[in-house]
Parts: structure tokens; C-alpha cells; sequence
């Protein structure tokens, strides 16, 4: 049953896993003849079948022959590649959607620390489920540079189902989309699915934000869910259009920049020492400041160098970036460390909580510091980087306790 | 002979043949329940007049050995697994018992590996008819499906060296494969062309064979130094052109993880260790093969580092972490049970206190105590794992016996047992209510690592105590099992035939603690 008119999506071979590959061809009789191989057989045969009966079922086919063939995927993973090659053999725009997990569909805070983002290829299952348990700030699923050209397709429907199913624990659900004008279609696939935020790459103006934004209020099925966007500047075009960007709408939280592409574009080698980037990154540390957006630097790119991850976030923090994307789940730690507050911000958001902690056993509506007002926003940044400095060890879960002893 | 009969159920609820290949067989009873008397078996004795004054023993090839030690049907045959991957001399001596004609052996190996693939042509055409050692890849993907004459018996290390030692199994001709030995018989693994390190396994098989046989590729005049095998013991010595691929010790399990969530649940595991007072200067580890297990040694060295303290010793399966835990000073010794790489094999022949061990010092149960369990910490793997912390190693959940024991019961024993597994393999839970094959019972099974969160033992109250107040994600095995499921679905049990047995596994005391049954196809 591998006749040649049949369209396949997903991957199959000795080393895939957790994935699969289907192949589906809709015939004008004989009933659906469904050809399953599996590593899992045994413990889910049967429940693969179930699923793929569902599918055929919500799709009205009744004549078909399916090749599947699995080797452990999860249920998100198999309704993906099924509902991709069905839609791509039938024309059918008819969505399959899973229940999303309740958690997926909030949103997230403007101002958050966005110290790391972890680079996921959008068409690679195995990489999603376990991702949120190295606590990056956000994940990032990537439609765009990760996944071939003719991947793409069947990629949109994974990354829309990791959205809705996966419990990414307390990251930030993002999704690098293509670049503009190629990257409006992948917004389908996400705006009504749970993302937070969109990374907007080779972006080089503002007009492209602007197109993003009025594609999303185009889908949007809820006007009060905000989601942010973070353009990513990989040009010499996209360097001197930079605070343009910044400022081209109010759901811009960050830009990032992406020096491989600069590199190229400008022509030049991209070197250890940084020195052929050295003024796009002040140009756009000094857009975000000016638009009072976060600034993100581009990846590190050796995994096993520590040292030299360690060094290049204290030069990037010395231009003014707030936070790195990271390709291997080992960089988090070391980003969250280095970018993190510093001793003299934990120490001024303590007396700032315990201020808060103190007007509000006093039954007062204003904190106050010494003579200063602390307004909102800074109680809650306080308590933010308080709890960035106890998850990342810099400070006692029971600083408070500790603090009142010291007294 | 009945290849099984007359069935029972075991203290932990498992159905198990008490007869297996004609022999009686003792259920299992409990932890420390079974206490067997009587005296230990012993092999015949020999006269020094019988052998040649000048000492040499050798013969013109393994094939005028093997019929010299006389080599008929039905005979069991020992050789062991110090090449790992790289052994070449297995094959070779059922090649030659084919070619004599000789029937229904039975191949009791220290452990079997891939290269024993064309071993199944021999159990098809009846010159093997059964395995009694552990079944990798092809050779259980074979058994599981009832392919075997005989039934499977599956003991670990210590296991075998007690089922020598008591007379359960009676070897009639044992080949050690030598990588350096003199026409005397005195072999050593630790040097020689195709040095492998220690041979430790075949101590047993020298001392209580009938008939002993060393094969070496380089025979060295007397004395071999150091003798690990003592000549005494030794009927014959062959010179072969190949004794065994030395690279080939090194197998895909001995190798760092790179996978994030592997290194995850390694460094979960080492805070664990860190938080809850297992590690302290002077303590000792086990840290088995296996990608997780070898970075949990890597993070214990970080803390070692940290603290300025040393290890008392670890205990290997050396491997080249091991091997710069011993040079920079973090441990005092290894106390190796086989060399995991060359680098391992290089520091046996170099370091003093890089100890070779066999089973008999490191886990024989029926001996007066072993050094197992005076490990403080152990690290080993699990296929499967159930509510009741039972686990298993053997076979995987669509019941096809695809992996051996080692010494993984016999480390059991140890003073804190950790199993770091992911919670989920692909779409396969890992925790479950039954496992498929009950290889180490719940007892002797303190902790649960998973990249998902740590379970403990209930019966372990110290250790819940001593981590309650740390920031670790610890949680009932009950929950992470229905994380497991909420992510991947309630697996289906393994179909098998539950009436028709193919290997029994032996529990350290030499009961049976669990069936595998035949895998429906």
C-alpha cells in the first residue's frame, strides 16, 4: 500500500522517534483500508486506530487507503501529521482541534523577564514535550530557518497542536513565524491557538509589523487576548530601521537581533570578538531603550563553551541586552545566571516588597519608601525579580524569615 | 527432561515453573527468606601427575582442546563477556562442536551481546539447546517468541557465580577468552594485545569447571602477571590468531548523555544525593553503565570538587569519568567488575588502587557477605518500574526479553538504590501498575528519578524526611505515573501466552522471581 499517488507528511527511518509518517490516498471505494506499523503496537495499536478512524470520521471519508507509520508518537503528534496529509490530499480547510489545555489559551505579562528563549524546529516532536521542564522563559517554535521548505506545511499543524496540548510548563509560548510576506499564512495556525508572542524575523520595517498585527485582528476570535510581538533584526536595512520597528505598534515587547543573517547581509565573518556586529547591537539596544522595549541578543552557538556563553552575556549586558535565545537546553541555566538581577537589584526589590508587605498589614492603598511613593508597576517588578533571584539561587526562598532574624 | 512444570505463585504474586529443564526449582521467598544448607558443589580432583612437569599445557588449537576436554552431547559450555561486543571465541566453539556433530549444549555465558547473532543458527538446528545467561537483542527477540528447546534462565552476576558455587549449574567445559597467558594457564585481561582489563567473570567457571580451556592471542612466557586466572585451575591453553576486539569493550551505553532531558534527570538525581545527606567525605558509589548514570557520576565528581572531600571508592564498571575521578584524587579506589573502555583498561594496568573484583567479592549472596552492601550510593536503570517500586530490566512492555541482568540485583543491595528513568520512552510509560517482568523487587528499590519529579519509597521515611524541606520535585510514584498516562495514554499489557513459559529469571539467591512467557505474534 505505497501506491505513488499517495501524499505522505511526517518523518519515518531508523532514527526518528516519537514521530510519525502518513501517508494517505482517498479512493472512490473498497472502504478505508489502514495499513498500521508501530513500535507500539502492542501497548497503542489500537488506540491509533480509534484516533485515526476519529479523523477519517470528521472528515467524511469513507474510501481511503492511510499508511501509518509510528514510532511513538504522542496523540498531538499523529492528529497533526494525519489532519496535514488529509488537508493537503483533499483541499479541506476543516480544522481538527484537540482540546487545548486551559492553561494555554492565557496570556502572558507584558514586562516579564524574557532572560532566555529556547529555540524548538517546529517539525522535530520529540524536542516539545519535555521542553518546559528546563524552565526557559520562553520556547520558541520555530516555523521559519528550522524547518525545511518543504516541511513547512505539515509543520504549521504540529506547532498549532503543541500550542493547544502540550503543558510547556511557565514559558512563554512563542512561535518565530516566516518572513514576511510568507510568514501572514503561518498565522492561522497559531493567533486562536495559545501564542503569546511572535518573533517577527528579517523584519525591515515597520509596515511588516503593522501587516502581522492587522492579520491577527483579522483571526482573532478575542480582541482582549494580547499577544506581543518581538521583530527580529537580521539586516543592515533592519539595523538603521531599528527604533522605526520599536515603535511601529504597542504590542512590540522586544527586539531581537539575529547575527548570523546581519553577518551575511553586511558581508563580513562573524567572529568571536564581536566586533563586526559591535554597532548594530548598540544601534538596537539603543532603539529598545529609546522605545522602552526589551532588547534580545542573538544565540551562542557552541554548546559545550560555558566560558565563552558566560562572557559574551557580560559583554551583551554591558551594551544594555536584557536576555539571549538559546539553541541547547543547557544555556538556560547559565543565562539565567548571568543576565539575572545583580546583588543591588535584589537587595533594593526586598525593601520594596517589604514595603508592599508592610502597607498592606497596615490596611494602606499607597506603598511607600522612605519619602518615595512606589508606584504599582514597580511593587510588581520587585516581586518579579524577587522570584527570578529565588529560582535561580541567588536568594532564600525564605529570604523574609532570614531577614527578620538578621533584625 | 520437562523443559517446565508444576507452576506456583511467588511471594510477589508471580506465576513460576518449579521445574525448569528437568531440574527442580525453589519460588521465590522474600528478601533474605531462603537460607539453603548443605555444602557447595565441587569439581573433581586432579593429580599434578596427570599434567605435563614442565608445565605446558598448550594444544594446537581450540578445536583439539575442546575434544580433548571432551566434548559431547549435552554439555554445558561457559565463556564470558569481558570483550562485551568485541567477543569472537563463542561462536567459534559451536562453529566447531556443529562441525563435530555434537548436540543439545547448553551455553551458559557471563552475558551475550549482538556480535552472538549467528548463535541462533546453532538453537535452530539443535547443536544449542538452550541459553542459561542473559539474552541481548536477536538471541531474545529469538527465545521470546518460544524458538528455544530448552527455557531461558537468566541469572545476574552474582547470581551465576552462587549457581556455580551451590551446584545448580554444573559446567563441564569452560573457554576463557585471555588477552595475555602462559602455557600454564595463568591469564590476565590487563595487558596484551587485546587487553579487556579484568576476567573476573570466568573466576567461577576456573574454579568449579570440569574442564578449563584459556584461549590467548598472546601467550607470554611464564609467569603471566598478574595471574587474575590462576593456572592451577587450567586444563589447556590454545593460541588463537584473534582472542577479541578490544574497541569493542566500548559500547553505545558507555558514553555521556547529551540528551537534555537525560542530563536533567542525571543532575536531579546528584541534588538529590546532595540534598539528602547521601554524599559525604568518604562515602562510595555505583554508578552503573548507561548514558544518565555515567553523568550522575560526572556531577558527583562537581560536588566531591566542591566540598573537598574524596569518595572511599566507586564502584565500576570503570570507564575513563571513573578513571579521572581516580587520578585527580576524588575517589580513593575503584573497585572495578568490568572495564567499560580502554581508558578504564589503561588505569587497571597503571593504578595500584584500581582494584579488580570478581562476582565472589562484589555480589555472591551465599558467600559470608559481600561489598554490595556496604555501597552507600546506587545508580541503575530500569525498563519498567510499577507502584510497588518493583522493577524491571529484562524484557520491554510488549514482553519481548531483549536484555540481561548484570549485576543490576545483586547492586540492589546497597544502602540507597536509585533508579533515574525518564518518566516516558517515546510514547511508553516507564511507570506502571505490573511490570512485565519482575527482575528486583519493591524492598530493595529506594528512589525514582524522573525528569517529571522524584519518588520515594514509602518505606524509606528517612529519606522523605531528610528532603522535606528542599525545593526538589518530590511526588508519589502514583503521581507520576498519571502524569506518564495524562501524556502518552493507558498502555495495553504485553500479549503473551501465560502458559507457556520461555526463560525463568532467577532472583541473587538462585529462586525464581519471575517468568517471561512467549510474545504472541
Amino acid at each position: 500500500m505505497d501506491s505513488k499517488e499517495m501524499l505522505f507528511c511526517g518523518n519515518a527511518g531508523d532514527k526518528v522517534r516519537s514521530d510519525c509518517r502518513i501517508g494517505f490516498l482517498a479512493t472512490r471505494d473498497g472502504g478505508r483500508k489502514i495499513d498500521l506499523t508501530s513500535k507500539v503496537l502492542v501497548m497503542f495499536g489500537e488506540d491509533i486506530m480509534k484516533q485515526a478512524n476519529e479523523i477519517l470520521d470528521f472528515y467524511g471519508i469513507e474510501n481511503c487507503e492511510m499508511k501509518i507509520e509510528d514510532a511513538g508518537a504522542l496523540e498531538f503528534v499523529l492528529a497533526a501529521r494525519m489532519e496535514a496529509v488529509i488537508r493537503k490530499a483533499t483541499g479541506s480547510d476543516k480544522e481538527f482541534l484537540m482540546p487545548a489545555l486551559e492553561k494555554n489559551l492565557e496570556g502572558s505579562p507584558k514586562d516579564r523577564f524574557r532572560f532566555s528563549r529556547l529555540y524548538l524546529p517546529g517539525n522535530t516532536p520529540h524536542l516539545f514535550i519535555n521542553a518546559g521542564i528546563h524552565n526557559p522563559d520562553g520556547l520558541i517554535l520555530d516555523l521559519e530557518d528550522a524547518v525545511a521548505y518543504d516541511k513547512k506545511y505539515e509543520a504549521s499543524f504540529l506547532v498549532r497542536n503543541v500550542l493547544r496540548c502540550v503543558d510547556l510548563a511557565d514559558a512563554e509560548r512563542m512561535v518565530r513565524i516566516n518572513q514576511i510576506p510568507r510568514g501572514l499564512d503561518d498565522l492561522p495556525f497559531i493567533v486562536n491557538h495559545g501564542v503569546n508572542l511572535i518573533l517577527v524575523p528579517k523584519c525591515e520595517s515597520a509596515d511588516q509589523i503593522i501587516a502581522v498585527n492587522d492579520k491577527i485582528a483579522e483571526l482573532s476570535d478575542n480582541k482582549d487576548r494580547k499577544i506581543w510581538l518581538m521583530p527580529i533584526i537580521e539586516s543592515a536595512l533592519g539595523v538603521m530601521k531599528a527604533y522605526e520597528i520599536a515603535i511601529a505598534a504597542d504590542n512590540v515587547v522586544a527586539l531581537a537581533i539575529g547575527l548570523e543573517d546581519y553577518t551575511a547581509d553586511m558581508g563580513v565573518q562573524r567572529t568571536r570578538e564581536g566586533k563586526e556586529s559591535f554597532f548594530a547591537r548598540n544601534m538596537l539596544t539603543m532603539a529598545c531603550k529609546a522605545a522602552g522595549i526589551q532588547a534580545i541578543d542573538s544565540v551562542y552557538s557552541d554548546v559545550d563553551d560555558t566560558e565563552g556563553l558566560i562572557n559574551a552575556i557580560k559583554e551583551s549586558k554591558s551594551i544594555g541586552f536584557t536576555g539571549m535565545g538559546c539553541i541547547h537546553p543547557r544555556q538556560i541555566r547559565v543565562i539565567h545566571e548571568y543576565y539575572g538581577p545583580e546583588e543591588a537589584e535584589i537587595e533594593k526589590a526586598k525593601r520594596i516588597v517589604l514595603a508592599f508587605d508592610d502597607a498592606t498589614a497596615k490596611g494602606l492603598g499607597v506603598v511607600s519608601l522612605g519619602s518615595k511613593m512606589i508606584d504599582p508597576p514597580v511593587v510588581k517588578r520587585a516581586l518579579t525579580t524577587i522570584d527570578v533571584a529565588i529560582n535561580t539561587g541567588k536568594l532564600s526562598a525564605n529570604w523574609k524569615e532570614e531577614t527578620n532574624e538578621e533584625v | 527432561m520437562k523443559k517446565f512444570d508444576k507452576f506456583v505463585t511467588n511471594a510477589v504474586g508471580r506465576k513460576v515453573p518449579t521445574i525448569v529443564n528437568g531440574k527442580e526449582q525453589v519460588p521465590f521467598m522474600g528478601v533474605g527468606k531462603y537460607r539453603p544448607t548443605g555444602n557447595k558443589a565441587a569439581p573433581p580432583i586432579a593429580t599434578a601427575a596427570d599434567y605435563p612437569e614442565d608445565g605446558n599445557k598448550t594444544q594446537p588449537d581450540l578445536k583439539t582442546a575442546l575434544i580433548k576436554a571432551g566434548l559431547k552431547d549435552g554439555m554445558t559450555i561457559s565463556t564470558h563477556h569481558h570483550f562485551r561486543n568485541g567477543d569472537v571465541l563463542a561462536v567459534q566453539i559451536f562453529d566447531i562442536a556443529k562441525e563435530l556433530g555434537v548436540k543439545d549444549l547448553v551455553w551458559f555465558p557471563s552475558a551475550s551481546f549482538p556480535c552472538h547473532q549467528p548463535l541462533i543458527k546453532y538453537l535452530e538446528d539443535g547443536t544449542i539447546h538452550h541459553i542459561e545467561g542473559s539474552m541481548n537483542g536477536a538471541l531474545g527477540r529469538h527465545a521470546s517468541y518460544g524458538k528455544m528447546a530448552g527455557l531461558g534462565v537468566l541469572r545476574s552476576h552474582g547470581g551465576r557465580y552462587q549457581a556455580v558455587q551451590d551446584g545448580d549449574v554444573h559446567i563441564d567445559i569452560a573457554v576463557i577468552a585471555a588477552p595475555s597467558a602462559d602455557a600454564f594457564g595463568n591469564a590476565t585481561g590487563d595487558r596484551g594485545p587485546a587487553a579487556c582489563g579484568l576476567l573476573g567473570f570466568a573466576l567461577a567457571d576456573s574454579q568449579y569447571a570440569d574442564k578449563v580451556i584459556v584461549a590467548t592471542d598472546n601467550l607470554v612466557p611464564f609467569p603471566c602477571i598478574p595471574w587474575q586466572i590462576q593456572g592451577n585451575y587450567v586444563d589447556y591453553v590454545v593460541t588463537v590468531d584473534q582472542i577479541g576486539i578490544p574497541e569493542k569493550i566500548v559500547s553505545g551505553t558507555t558514553k555521556i548523555t547529551r540528551s537534555p532531558d537525560r542530563l536533567h534527570i542525571a543532575e536531579l538525581s546528584a541534588q538529590f544525593c546532595e540534598e539528602a545527606g547521601l554524599i559525604y567525605d568518604g562515602f562510595s558509589f555505583q554508578a552503573g553503565a548507561g548514558g544518565t548514570s555515567l553523568s550522575i557520576g560526572v556531577y558527583f565528581a562537581e560536588i566531591l570538587k566542591k566540598k573537598g572531600w574524596t569518595a572511599a571508592f566507586a564502584r565500576g564498571g570503570s570507564n575513563k569519568y571513573l578513571v579521572e575521578m581516580l587520578e585527580q584524587g576524588l575517589t580513593k579506589f575503584i573497585l572495578d567488575g568490568q572495564t567499560f573502555d580502554l581508558e578504564g583498561v589503561r588505569s587497571m594496568r597503571e593504578n595500584w588502587n584500581h582494584v579488580n573484583t570478581s562476582p565472589f567479592t562484589s555480589y555472591n549472596y551465599h558467600g559470608k557477605g559481600f561489598f554490595g552492601t556496604f555501597v552507600d550510593i546506587v545508580i541503575v536503570g530500569a525498563t519498567e518500574v510499577d507502584v510497588n517500586f518493583n522493577a524491571n530490566v529484562v524484557t520491554h512492555s510488549d514482553g519481548l526479553l531483549l536484555h540481561g541482568i548484570g549485576g543490576w540485583q545483586n547492586t540492589l543491595f546497597g544502602k540507597c538504590t536509585i533508579l533515574p528513568i525518564p518518566l516516558f520512552r517515546d510514547r511508553i510509560p516507564v511507570i506502571l501498575d505490573d511490570v512485565t517482568t519482575i527482575t528486583g523487587p519493591g524492598d530493595l528499590i529506594d528512589v525514582i528519578v524522573t525528569e517529571r519529579g522524584i519518588a520515594i519509597n514509602p518505606k524509606r521515611t528517612d529519606l522523605l524526611e531528610a528532603v522535606k524541606d528542599s525545593k526538589l520535585p518530590i511526588k508519589t510514584i502514583e503521581e507520576l505515573k498519571a502524569e506518564a498516562e495524562a501524556i502518552c495514554g493507558k498502555p495495553k499489557k504485553a500479549r503473551v501466552d501465560e502458559n507457556e513459559p520461555v526463560a525463568v529469571i532467577k532472583w541473587v539467591d538462585g529462586t525464581i522471581i519471575d517468568t517471561v512467557w512467549k510474545v504472541v505474534e
